[in-house]
């Protein structure tokens, strides 16, 4: 078993008197997909920006495992380091493709501003890269001088998943990745996600309010309510046997088809 | 120089600005041409003439300029055109200065737009004069952004800019404001001088000094700094190259203006640098169309 | 535990449900659960629907929680307790070690059938192209017509489903595997197909255990029955 890239130890924050989360703690290794669920309010977003070192916990710490083997606590990084981390070794996709592209950019020039950023230099390289990566997400290399506004809603998406991976990075976040997306368009991302995970070996850890999209993409599972973890484990034990009230609740909810 | 010595004004410091203002942007001065490429905000003064005329560089030459200092002002590499006379008229009302047109005897030279064709020499001083001193500007609108970029050297962003012009254009588009890379940290805006200028930044034995009046912004190229146009190694940084020689000296090597002489399509190509253009033809040389009609110079001013 | 010391080891397991949603009802399923499948062995777990068979078969694969007791699991490298394990112990165990074919096919849309059944495989670190080639040997055994094998089973006929699922099931190799209804919804010459394919893992020395509902199937592989309404629990009556 290998070791932890990512450690959640008794992570809390408040905003003021409100709670984002509290006490939350777990351990995602490389190749691994956790999928954080819940309501909207329960914590899930503040929880990702705290594992992202976007936003100051109030107590707990959260430890990374760097490329180098060090394990670092997120905190102690400088504002280089974490924005090193950010465009190499990390991944952020955005539920709204807007905010995770730069909107006014040719395709390419997203999926290669994370190279140029770490030095490459080659024109000629830099959009070979980038063509290889439109097909990997079955985004037509010919529109490669697209820009995203020219691009269907899980056309964005996927670019915007190309624009994350071409660093091969270890771990990505994903925020309600599928959020807004027709059904069609959402399997086929789903698809696309759940194979590059297993080819890239990528630790995962998604946020969504989705239980299909968490069956279908996560080994685990966190169920969040009200800022604390309430009940956690194998995603199918936890779909199938929910134990808490409110898990219980979530899973009835969901439409059959 | 024909045009009048101007009468110098009383009850005004030496060269306009008072002396702790001019501490004041000595101090920012210094700063620059410690970190090059770094911009250092300055508290800008209100100068008597609209922001655009160059009252950056203008307020970098009244801190820098001293009673034996000569001269010179160019707008778009003339001495005469509105922008340069009124500037150099003011530092002679104000400081008394010696001025000139020839780039050899100035020790200090103000320019908007371009870098004179004679290799400066140490000891000389060029103030450029800046509209908008921050390179990153037009892809990043926030201020709190760009200084951590440059803070952190996360220029990545440039680039993606650059990588849009080949993608658009099959080239580097941009001709001039051409962003460099200074001693390979900062990302600097040279201003708005044509790209045929970049290559006279690198190692200049002159003391290169940016003043943005509007912007309140001061930054420095000290004498022999490494100064490196942004480019890829497939699609090299090139400098402009002209069709035609300049059509008055005859001049290959030099940034030439066009200028439509009738309204039939006729134009030529002649030096925007007016005193290298006509040194070379003091020296005998000869364009295209003074090569048969000497004396002409009438139909083409 | 003597010489041939068993792959799956139950002991004293119980399993409840609590519906928070009626109001906290707890619904008994089964109490001291006990029995041993050694390699080689096809257990039957039997008696009639709603005694828990199951969610006995649910609890050794992982996703059903246990109350109390333990569920040992031996693999390559010593025992694991799935009433007790990791996540990750788990994953790992349904990797290395178990199979699990069930009666309904939970497909992930858009991937090939081909694909589906290759899964497993893969992740037991086969290369792609001995995966590729024993699945197809698996699907035109089980009768799927080759014409379907590069669609995703979503729209398939539930006996096709099935069949895709079974091929999903066997393909990858490990010492316990779970039958959930196998042949539930197949015609006399794919069950024929299949016991021969459960008759073949016996022999291989694969640990099973199963549910089958068809008599004439469960008569033809089971090494042993084990009753499962001997475990029900005290309050559930009926």
């Amino acid at each position: 078993m290998s070791a932890s890239l990512i450690e959640a130890r008794g992570l809390t924050k408040w905003y003021g008197d409100r709670l984002g989360c509290r006490d939350v703690s777990f351990d995602v290794c490389e190749g691994e997909v956790l999928a954080i669920v819940g309501e909207s309010g329960s914590g899930k977003s503040t929880l990702l920006s705290l594992l992202s070192g976007q936003l100051p916990a109030t107590s707990g710490e959260v430890l990374y495992r760097t490329r180098d083997g060090e394990v670092r606590e997120l905190s102690t990084l400088s504002e280089a380091e974490r924005r090193f981390l950010f465009r190499t070794d990390w991944g952020f996709v955005h539920q709204d493709a807007a905010q995770g592209l730069r909107m006014g950019v040719s395709a390419g020039g997203n999926v290669g501003e994370r190279l140029m950023a770490v030095g490459a230099r080659n024109y000629g390289k830099i959009r070979a890269t980038a063509e290889d990566w439109l097909e990997r997400v079955e985004i037509d290399p010919t529109r490669i001088d697209e820009k995203p506004t020219a691009y269907s809603g899980g056309m964005r998406q996927r670019l915007q998943i190309a624009r994350n991976l071409v660093t091969a990075p270890r771990l990505v976040f994903m925020d309600e990745p599928t959020g807004g997306l027709d059904v069609s368009v959402q399997a086929r991302l789903l698809d696309l996600v759940r194979r590059l995970v297993a080819d890239m070996g990528l630790a995962v850890i998604v946020v969504t309010h989705d239980l299909a999209v968490a069956r279908l993409l996560s080994h685990r599972i966190m169920v969040m309510r009200r800022g604390r973890v309430i009940e956690a484990g194998l995603t199918d034990r936890v779909l199938d046997d929910p134990r808490e009230a409110y898990t219980q609740l979530l899973v009835s909810s969901i439409l059959q088809p | 120089m024909n045009a009048p010595t101007p009468t110098p004004a009383t009850g005004y410091a030496f060269a306009y600005l008072d002396e702790q203002t001019k501490r004041m942007i000595r101090r920012a001065i210094l700063k620059a041409v410690a970190i090059p490429g770094h911009q250092v905000p300055f508290a800008s003064r209100d100068m008597p003439m609209p922001y655009g005329w160059g009252t950056g560089g203008i307020q970098v030459t009244a801190a820098i300029l001293g009673r034996s200092d000569v001269l010179k002002v160019i707008d778009q590499g003339a001495d005469d055109t509105t922008n340069a006379v009124s500037i150099r008229a003011f530092f002679q009302k104000t400081a008394s200065v010696a001025v000139t047109t020839k780039t050899a005897e100035a020790t200090v030279i103000q320019t908007r737009h371009r870098i004179p064709e004679k290799p400066l020499t140490a000891g000389q001083t060029l103030v450029f004069q800046v509209p908008i001193p921050e390179p990153l500007r037009f892809l990043e609108p926030r201020e709190t952004e760009t200084r951590v970029m440059h803070a952190l050297a996360d220029y990545g962003l440039m680039h993606v800019k650059l990588y849009e012009d080949v993608a658009k254009h099959g080239r580097i588009a941009k001709t001039y404001a051409y962003p460099v890379e200074v001693e390979g940290r900062y990302m600097m805006d040279p201003s708005p001088i044509p790209k045929f200028d970049n290559p006279k930044l690198h190692m200049s034995p002159a003391l290169q000094l940016f003043g943005a009046g509007r912007e309140k912004r001061i930054y420095a190229l000290p004498p022999f700094t490494a100064v490196k146009s942004l480019d890829f190694e497939d699609h090299p940084f090139e400098r402009t190259k002209f069709e035609a020689p300049c059509a008055l000296c005859g001049a290959t090597d030099a940034y030439l203006d066009e200028v439509v002489t009738d309204d039939r399509g006729g134009r030529m190509f002649v030096c925007s640098d007016t005193d290298h253009c006509e040194e070379r033809r003091a020296a005998g040389h000869r364009g295209a169309m003074l090569a048969d009609t000497a004396g002409n110079e009438e139909n083409v001013r | 535990m003597t010489t041939n010391e068993p792959i799956l080891a139950v002991e004293g397991v119980a399993k409840s449900f609590v519906m928070h949603l009626r109001g906290g009802l707890t619904l008994p399923v089964v109490d001291h659960v006990a029995f041993t499948v050694s390699a080689g062995e096809c257990v039957v777990l039997g008696g009639p629907s709603g005694a828990g068979k199951s969610s006995i078969l649910k609890m050794v694969w992982g996703n059903y929680g246990v109350d109390a007791g333990s569920i040992r699991v031996r693999d390559c490298d010593g025992v694991v307790d799935v009433a007790t394990a990791a996540p990750r112990e788990i994953l790992a165990l349904r990797r290395s070690t178990m199979g699990y074919v069930s009666q309904f096919l939970r497909a992930v849309p858009r991937v090939s059938t081909l694909d589906v059944v290759m899964e497993p495989a893969l992740a037991q670190g086969l290369d792609e192209t001995t995966a590729r080639a024993r699945a197809a040997e698996l699907l035109a055994r089980l009768n799927v017509p080759e014409r379907l094998w590069s669609l995703p089973p979503a729209t398939f006929s539930g006996g096709e489903q099935q069949r895709v699922n079974i091929a999903r099931g066997l393909i990858s190799r490990v010492d316990l595997l779970l039958l959930d209804e196998p042949t539930a919804s197949l015609d006399a010459v794919n069950r024929a197909v299949v016991v021969d394919l459960i008759e073949a893992k016996k022999a291989a020395g694969v640990a099973m255990l199963g549910i089958f509902h068809d008599a004439d199937v469960r008569d033809r592989v089971a090494s042993r029955i084990v009753d499962v309404t001997s475990f029900s629990s005290h309050e559930a009556a009926a």
